[in-house]
């Protein structure tokens, strides 16, 4: 190894505390890039190669019933590849060993194996054998939260009929990568499966033999959805059609698309905050390293060596322990982003989940990262380069100091020596002062940004789950009920209160746009459900009119007051012009809400209810669960707290998990911050500070110089990290929210809370770390050597 | 005698300087540190440019060693004008030509004396071993001793031996016994003597101590930025017999 090697490996095991901040600043900031790029990627390609492999379609539609012989029909449509019909009804279940009520949708498959569209993938067990109508497959995340495996068996009620089941098989389909009860946001597994079951026996069962209620096709390379779309609309419409629609309206298609565009967000954000703290990093402890070099530097370059090698040299400083830091980064990536993969393997049911550890990523990560280095240390490099020897044997001239805003004759007597020398010294350079503030509040700022999420997803669990909804149980009829069917849900025995809604399928349209939709009638936004905006505030319901939500009135282009043209897909298939009286800021979905008295005026056809909300007696909940089991007309039953619990286990263990990288994380960016802020003022000050011991100062004096004024930074950046914390939360949450959701604003006190008590402690754990060296100080031998 | 290095090295010019002039601006005020300088050293020459501090020597010497560059006024070595040399001209005139000797040694405290010495003879043409250096100043024993480690006068010594381990043509030495004790700087100054004698460097020694000029052939003094004295010792002492 080269002499001028062997020094710059040695200076920098010397300085090696600060340069490991530096090195573990950047790992942190190529850990999230690598390990979510690789995510990203993982996810695109399993989606890709699942519906590839499995043939997802490209369009669907959804009718009452009709004529097998429109599947011939649809294959004309120009543009059409392929078609595949399907029967699909939604059941209810009584599943072993569970006393509440579960749902499943049956969907039919040929009786014989065959290719066809949203093809299963039989993870465990066989395909269903012709002539034996009780066989299903059954989907795996049903079967794993249940304990059921084929060979089991579980009855359902389907078309008012109770029938024991025997599950041969465990299946999935690009269909239920995001598998949720319809009607419903989040996954309750063991509530709520596919299962998969003979054409022929589904037929039989629910008298539509010769007909199908579900259509998919793929298109042609080329062909216009839009095209395809609009004539299915046309052919189907007197069937019932609730519109045809692609998959970017596919519910499990789009949570997908919307996690993959999350990721990416991500992997803007945070790795651009951490190298650009590296970048600052870098360049104060460059500009120290040189400054203290000068006499070096003049020397290297007496006895010959170029600018360049000199330049190299100092660059050195900066991409070792850039590239220490990326060699870390990138194995600590590949395991972050496994972990994330095992962890969205729990939301999403992908036939195969693959993680990718991409080669691209790591190099342009790299890349990256000693860009950073490079333009970090250029400042430093650069006057390195530029030192005339000459003047690089004279010691640094002193610095100029002035009389300071706090040198005024008033305040003087009043402020002690030492904390004018630290006030004096921020005077000085009030741009490094600043920076620092900056980059230890950006730490500030990551902490409260990540758990910002959870408070955001606490508001919402508080809004869904709480305020909103106050009901027990939801029953989804499967034809719509006369308002008699009140009574007979009175009659039951523990039902303390009892609500209903209707549900109409529309096309709504202003202008040139059109959106597929629902309209909910609800008898009033004061009982059981509520209407409630995400800042928690309770909205009334219009007696006129239809009330939207923001975002769905922002999509339609709409502002109350305006008249949107609607049109009923169902039992009359009315016209209608219906007034927007009001906008309501949801925190999930895109709905549309109306008095029921006038959606049923509006929409005709009496008073046909849907579903209904029911309080129970908790004393009498028991018996009423058994009889909803066996209950006809019923097709799906959702427990609201069995929800809130789904959601509870599955969302806030993926929530807890990003927000102890993300503390871990900010607590890194903070102590490196802080540590090397504190260790660049002892090495500029330790002349001076032991000059103040020789003159009779304590140690307890000089560590309040060196460390009060990076106590001083530290207290400026909590508030402004506070504020840059909140704007990067509102930006996450604009950029995270979508049609499905909007992550609320709110911030708890804990969270603020939080962030102080990290960066206090992070703060006196480097002071503790710095104050042993300044008390270890060497007073004479300070004092001897040259500046 | 014609092995004699003073004898041989009169016949060849290897520095030149024609009315070189320095001059800096310190905030507002004007120094001159250099005035309408002319002088020519000659190879083998062990000259001692003596001046009190201010007086420019310390500026003659930067300029000389490629350093610095004059305000007007030419320098040249071996007929090669270096006032007029590119950066990369001046780095490889340092690199092949010029050793230099500082007063506070400045050494890199990271490198042992071994590579300390190395730092040197890994970028030069055609230098000695370092060990070698190392012995020639009498620190065969100290080789992987840390800066630290040594004494001053030690010290200095691992900077003559880096200065002269690439066979500098000219070997220029900044007050080299300015921070050490009588005893520890004639012993540097022995090693300069030796290094003269022994391998015909020509040595130009700056200091303020007119004691040291008795060990030269020829010595300078500079005044305010002015040549006042250029004279030839008829003898040269040993550095033994050098009393300050």
């Amino acid at each position: 190894m080269k002499a001028l090697q062997r020094k710059l490996l040695r200076e920098l095991m010397r300085l090696k505390g600060q340069m490991l901040a530096v090195a573990a600043v950047v790992a942190c900031g190529i850990s999230v890039f690598v390990s979510m790029s690789s995510v990203k990627y993982s996810l695109e390609a399993s989606r890709q190669r699942y519906y590839n492999r499995f043939r997802f379609a490209d369009v669907f539609v959804q009718v009452k019933r009709a004529p097998e012989f429109y599947r011939e029909a649809v294959s004309r449509i120009p543009g059409v590849a392929s078609v595949t019909t399907r029967i699909t009804a939604d059941v209810t279940l009584d599943v072993p060993g569970l006393d509440e009520p579960a749902s499943a949708r049956l969907v039919s498959i040929p009786d014989y194996r065959m290719p066809v569209l949203n093809d299963l993938f039989l993870k465990k067990g066989r395909y269903i054998e012709p002539g034996k109508p009780e066989e299903v497959i059954a989907s795996k995340p049903f079967l794993e939260a249940n304990h059921l495996a084929p060979g089991d068996r579980i009855s359902a009620v389907i078309n008012g009929r109770k029938r024991n089941l025997l599950i041969v098989g465990m299946g999935l389909s690009p269909e239920y990568i995001y598998e949720v009860q319809p009607g419903s946001f989040f996954p309750d597994k063991r509530r709520f499966g596919v299962f998969w079951m003979g054409r022929r026996s589904l037929e039989s069962a629910l008298d539509m033999s010769g007909a199908f209620n579900d259509l998919s096709l793929t298109l042609a390379h080329g062909a216009s959805e839009k095209d395809v779309i609009m004539r299915l609309d046309n052919l189907f419409k007197r069937y019932g059609s609730l519109g045809a629609y692609g998959r970017s309206e596919h519910l499990s298609d789009r949570f997908i698309v919307d996690e993959i565009k999350q990721v990416g967000i991500q992997i803007t954000f945070l790795p651009v905050v951490f190298l650009a703290v590296a970048v600052f990093l870098l360049n104060i402890v460059l500009r120290r390293i040189v400054a203290t070099q000068r006499d070096q530097i003049a020397v290297l370059k007496a006895i010959g060596y170029s600018n360049e090698d000199v330049g190299l040299h100092y660059l050195g400083f900066a991409l070792i322990p850039t590239a220490f830091g990326a060699v870390v980064g990138t194995l600590l990536g590949a395991w972050l982003g496994r972990g994330l993969m095992n962890i969205y393997a729990e939301f999403y049911n992908f036939a195969e989940l693959v993680y990718f550890f991409r080669f691209e990523d790591v190099a342009l990560s790299v890349l990256l990262s000693f860009a950073a280095a490079i333009f970090g240390a250029l400042g430093a490099v650069r006057s390195a380069v530029q030192l005339p020897p000459a003047e690089a044997m004279r010691p640094d001239s002193p610095v100029l100091y002035k009389p300071g805003i706090f040198d005024r004759e008033s305040l003087r007597k009043k402020i002690p020596v030492s904390l004018r020398i630290i006030v004096r010294n921020l005077e000085r350079r009030p741009w490094k002062a600043a920076l620092s503030v900056l980059m230890i509040s950006l730490s500030v700022a990551i902490l409260i940004a990540g758990r910002y999420t959870y408070d955001s997803l606490d508001r919402m669990v508080q809004v869904e789950f709480n305020e909103k909804h106050r009901e027990d149980v939801t029953l989804i009829f499967n034809n719509p009920m006369p308002p008699s069917v009140r009574f007979t849900i009175a009659s039951l025995d523990g039902v303390v209160e009892h609500e209903y809604y209707r549900e109409e399928p529309v096309k709504m349209s202003f202008g040139h746009r059109v959106r597929r939709q629902s309209i909910k009638g609800m008898e009033s936004a004061e009982g059981l459900q509520r209407l409630v905006d995400q800042s928690n505030r309770q909205i009334s319901l219009p007696s006129e009119g239809v009330l939207l939500t923001s975002t769905l009135a922002t999509l339609l282009g709409v502002k109350p007051g305006d008249t949107l043209q609607v049109d009923f897909l169902q039992g009359r298939q009315r016209h209608r012009e219906l007034l927007v009286s009001g906008t309501i800021d949801e925190i999930l979905g895109l709905s549309a809400y109306m008095n029921l008295g006038s959606l049923n005026r509006l929409a005709g056809d009496g008073g046909a209810l849907n579903a209904a909300y029911l309080r129970l007696d908790q004393t009498k909940a028991a018996k009423l669960y058994t009889t909803f089991k066996g209950m006809p007309g019923v097709s799906g039953i959702m427990m609201l707290k069995a929800m809130k619990q789904s959601f509870d286990e599955l969302i806030a263990q993926s929530m807890n998990t990003s927000t102890l990288i993300l503390t871990t994380f900010a607590c890194i960016l903070a102590f490196a911050v802080v540590y090397n802020g504190a260790r660049i003022s002892l090495s500029e000050r330790a002349r001076e500070l032991t000059s103040l011991r020789v003159l009779g100062m304590t140690k307890g004096e000089i560590s309040f110089i060196l460390l009060g004024e990076q106590a001083l930074l530290t207290m400026a950046a909590i508030p402004v990290g506070f504020l840059i914390g909140i704007t990067l939360s509102a930006l996450l949450a604009h950029a995270l929210s979508s049609e499905l959701y909007r992550l609320p604003l709110v911030f708890s006190a804990f969270n603020f809370l939080f962030a102080f008590v990290v960066i206090v402690l992070v703060s006196l754990v480097s002071a503790v770390l710095v104050r042993r060296r300044l008390t270890s100080l060497d007073l004479v031998e300070v004092l001897k050597t040259r500046e | 005698m014609p092995d004699n290095p003073l004898d041989r090295g009169q016949h060849i010019e290897v520095l030149t300087i024609t009315d070189l002039s320095k001059f800096y601006m310190m905030g507002e005020v004007r120094v001159d540190a250099l005035k309408h300088i002319s002088l020519e050293f000659h190879a083998g020459e062990l000259a001692v440019l003596l001046g009190a501090s201010g007086s420019g020597k310390s500026t003659l010497l930067n300029i000389i060693g490629g350093l610095d560059l004059p305000s007007s006024g030419k320098l040249f070595f071996h007929g090669r004008e270096i006032t007029a040399a590119t950066e990369a001209e001046l780095t490889a005139y340092r690199r092949r030509s010029i050793g230099f000797v500082f007063q506070f040694y400045n050494l890199i405290s990271s490198l042992s004396a071994l590579e300390n010495v190395q730092l040197v003879t890994e970028i030069a043409d055609n230098p000695m071993n370092a060990e070698e250096a190392l012995r020639l100043v009498g620190l065969g024993d100290r080789l992987n001793h840390f800066p630290a480690q040594l004494s001053g006068g030690e010290q200095q010594r691992v900077a003559i031996a880096r200065a002269v381990a690439k066979r500098p043509e000219l070997l220029l030495c900044d007050e080299p016994t300015g921070a050490l004790d009588f005893q520890t700087g004639k012993l540097v100054l022995d090693v300069l003597e030796k290094v003269n004698r022994e391998l015909g460097t020509t040595t130009l020694v700056i200091t303020h101590n007119a004691s040291i000029a008795g060990m030269a052939d020829r010595v300078v003094r500079l005044r305010s930025g002015e040549l006042s004295e250029d004279r030839r010792n008829l003898t040269r002492l040993s550095p033994s017999e050098l009393v300050w």
